[in-house]
């Protein structure tokens, strides 16, 4: 009986062993099939861990980024103007900024509709007033919503990476893949790959080798007001850090609160930790 | 040794009398929760009964809070769970807590279910316990499904065309089943609309089953990592102080670790397609279930291939649901005597080995059919199979136990040291309660 067990648990362990070697070995063909082809890689952000804030400036920046390059085709639909004092800015300055956008509205009493100046309890206007005339002037694709793409583009991290990330906390997935998204035209695509008419070779697109976005950004595009380099990178990991506010506007108090929670969890673990060692002390168990 | 049948409960005030000669609901609460004798020697794996119903209370009160602010239509509930997120005050903790809720749910139910199997508490006299609570996991489940298609994002429109799709492999009232189920021939805003009445619903019935589930445990008693029955005083203490406290404690790590993922990685255990809005138009590149589905999607996919008049796709379901219909019967496949794997030397190698099988299910799971991958699926299947259908029937009958204490009050002792502590040590608990 033990030998036979024995024997089958052998068994199981050889199996196992070889079908696992066999999955280490397999993959590899001409035409690639899963995206990205690079990983994004890792950058540092202020609001990373447990004590991380949004950087004030570089939201700034970024949004500046966003109205001046972005906005022309990607709509950021979810963000309301009167959200941007979370940025630093007053509550003038935030009327002023939403004033800048004319406002479809209507209708009014005379039933016409009618464009007004923005309001801070108005949400970022679309660049096109619907997804098929923003479909049929870019390619056939419509430029995604980015109010949520920090939250909605993450590539997979396989394990053992995925089982760290729940201890170093790393959520920033979508901001490292926004950045290295923005970054990574320019290169000379890999022999053997084939680059559709009218799309760009992207190592870092998601979701095929190429995309219809072109290249968004150059050195020197967008005037900074303050003293922080205008280079590409410096520029895309504004709009990253950015678009990470508007996808996820209540992070600063989520981390917050969370710490003050965990405090209070593991003093009040410890009291009813002590309590039950005092309850049991008499009993063996 | 069910503390019902010989209440001590006495009431204090003539207010506590009057209300126990009509309606003795705090009778029924002091013999359940208050004088109910545990055994002595149950560990942190027992605690996860009372984290479960503290989990399903959660999810109660900060779903019907959700529900306040969430439009169930498909026009509107992508955006109105954003409006949740951005502009309800604390609306991002309550759908952050029910999101991860739900999956420490099942984290715990998981712990949960393999300490039954671990410590065999589904044998007589607990075979109903066991099965009621088979039907709370599968009610569960149900909810889990329904609420994950709710916020509206491709991963719950495209999750949903795909589980509702294995109803249609059904011979001939599939087609009708699916149409039952998505309210037409596509998932839409009338499959919206029920799994959000659905969803809203299964919680309490869920809760009518765990109260059906705790009397059965207060009938039976609670098994013991010895699997021996108690026999006598010094086997149990009463509920308060020492369970509740114990079971306090194991909530309290509990909801430390589920707050570091409510507060730091909210989305860890989430999908990033899920913050894309639902389109019909447009598939995901791979299609996963949440993380707790994935053993049985991967048992679901084993399936390539046709059987005589069965065809992949019915191979498929009726394996899937075949691999939660054991789960019912287990208590009747075990054939050993012995309840706990502790005295079970070979059982306990075969659990582990089991558990093993299903993290590899779910890894396998996780993964696009292609490459070694189906034939692990299939692999880990079979092996699903052969564990409940022949290791654990035969084991039963060939494998040679330890030696078992003769109660639970002699393992105790045994374990610490025996003859190191007085006997008085093991009469205590009767002096208390």
């Amino acid at each position: 009986m033990r030998k036979i067990l024995h024997g089958l648990a052998a068994l199981a362990i050889v199996a196992g062993g070889t079908v696992m070697v066999a999955a280490a070995q397999d993959g590899n063909s001409a035409e690639p099939t899963h995206f990205p082809l690079l990983p994004p890689q890792e950058m540092s952000w202020s609001f990373s861990g447990p004590f991380g804030t949004y950087d004030k400036a570089q939201l700034q920046r970024g949004l500046k980024v966003y109205k001046e390059v972005c906005s022309a085709c990607h709509s950021l639909n979810l963000v309301a103007f009167r959200s941007l004092e979370d940025l630093g800015y007053s509550e003038a300055q935030v009327k002023a900024f939403a004033a800048e956008y004319q406002i479809h509205d209507g209708p009014n009493d005379d039933g016409e509709m009618f464009d007004r100046p923005g309001k801070p309890a108005d949400h970022f206007p679309p660049p096109f007033p619907n997804e098929q005339a923003a479909a049929s002037a870019n390619g056939g694709a419509a430029p995604p919503d980015l109010s949520l793409i920090a939250k909605a583009r993450e590539v997979q991290r396989g394990f053992p990476r995925f089982v760290f990330d729940i201890f170093t906390q790393y959520e920033e997935g979508g901001p490292d893949y926004v950045h290295a998204f923005v970054t990574g035209f320019g290169q000379k695509p890999p022999a053997g790959v084939t680059i559709p008419e009218g799309t760009y070779y992207n190592p870092h697109f998601i979701s095929g080798v190429s995309t219809h976005m072109p290249p968004p950004l150059s050195d020197g595009q967008v005037a900074y007001d303050d003293d922080a380099p205008q280079t590409v990178d410096q520029y895309s990991r504004d709009v990253a850090a950015f678009l990470m506010w508007a996808a996820e506007p209540h992070m600063e108090a989520r981390k917050q609160v969370g710490f003050r929670v965990m405090i209070f969890i593991l003093l009040f673990g410890v009291l009813v930790y002590l309590t039950k060692r005092k309850v049991w002390s008499d009993v063996v168990h | 040794m069910s503390g019902m049948q010989h209440s001590t409960y006495t009431p204090k005030s003539g207010i506590g009398r009057w209300v126990d000669a009509r309606m003795p609901l705090p009778r029924l609460m002091y013999d359940s929760f208050v004088a109910y004798p545990v055994p002595r020697n149950l560990n942190y794996a027992y605690t996860f009964g009372g984290i479960l119903s503290l989990m399903l209370v959660l999810q109660i009160l900060t779903g019907v809070v959700l529900a306040m602010h969430y439009a169930a239509n498909s026009d509107l509930a992508f955006n109105s769970v954003e409006g949740i997120m951005r502009d309800v005050n604390n609306g991002w903790l309550l759908r952050y807590m029910h999101s991860t809720g739900a999956s420490f749910f099942f984290i715990a139910v998981y712990i949960h279910m393999f300490r039954g199997l671990y410590y065999g508490s589904y044998k007589a006299p607990r075979e109903l316990l066991w099965i009621l609570g088979c039907i709370i996991y599968l009610l569960m489940m149900a909810t889990a499904f329904m609420g994950y298609v709710l916020p509206w994002g491709q991963m719950s429109f495209w999750g949903a065309t795909v589980i509702t799709g294995f109803f249609s492999a059904i011979p001939l009232v599939g087609d009708w089943i699916q149409q039952l189920l998505i309210g037409g021939f596509a998932v839409g805003n009338p499959t919206l609309n029920r799994f959000f009445s659905l969803h809203y619903l299964l919680p309490f019935m869920i809760a009518g089953v765990v109260v059906l589930h705790i009397w059965a445990l207060h009938v039976a008693g609670q098994t013991n990592p010895t699997g021996i029955e108690v026999k006598s005083k010094t086997d149990t203490v009463p509920f308060s102080p020492h369970a509740t406290v114990k079971d306090g404690f194991a909530m309290i790590v509990f909801l430390f670790i589920f707050a570091y993922f409510i507060f730091y990685i909210p989305n860890f255990l989430g999908h990033a397609d899920n913050f894309v809005e639902a389109n019909p138009l447009k598939t995901p590149s791979e299609i996963v279930p949440e993380w707790y589905f994935l053993p049985f999607y991967a048992i679901l996919r084993a399936i390539t291939f046709n059987i005589g008049p069965i065809n992949s796709k019915l191979g498929g379901v009726l394996v899937m649901f075949g691999s939660i219909v054991l789960l019912f019967i287990v208590p009747w496949l075990d054939t050993s005597k012995i309840r706990s794997a502790v005295y079970r030397p070979w059982y306990k190698l075969f659990f582990w080995i089991f558990i093993a099988d299903v993290v590899m299910l779910g890894w396998v799971g996780a993964k696009p059919p292609e490459g070694i991958y189906p034939m692990l699926a299939l692999l880990g299947a079979i092996w699903y199979y052969a564990h409940f259908l022949i290791i654990l029937p035969v084991l039963g009958l060939i494998e040679t136990p330890r030696r078992m204490p003769n109660s639970i009050t002699e393992a105790v002792l045994e374990k610490n040291g025996g003859s190191a502590h007085p006997a008085g040590a093991a009469a205590a608990p009767q002096t208390k309660g």
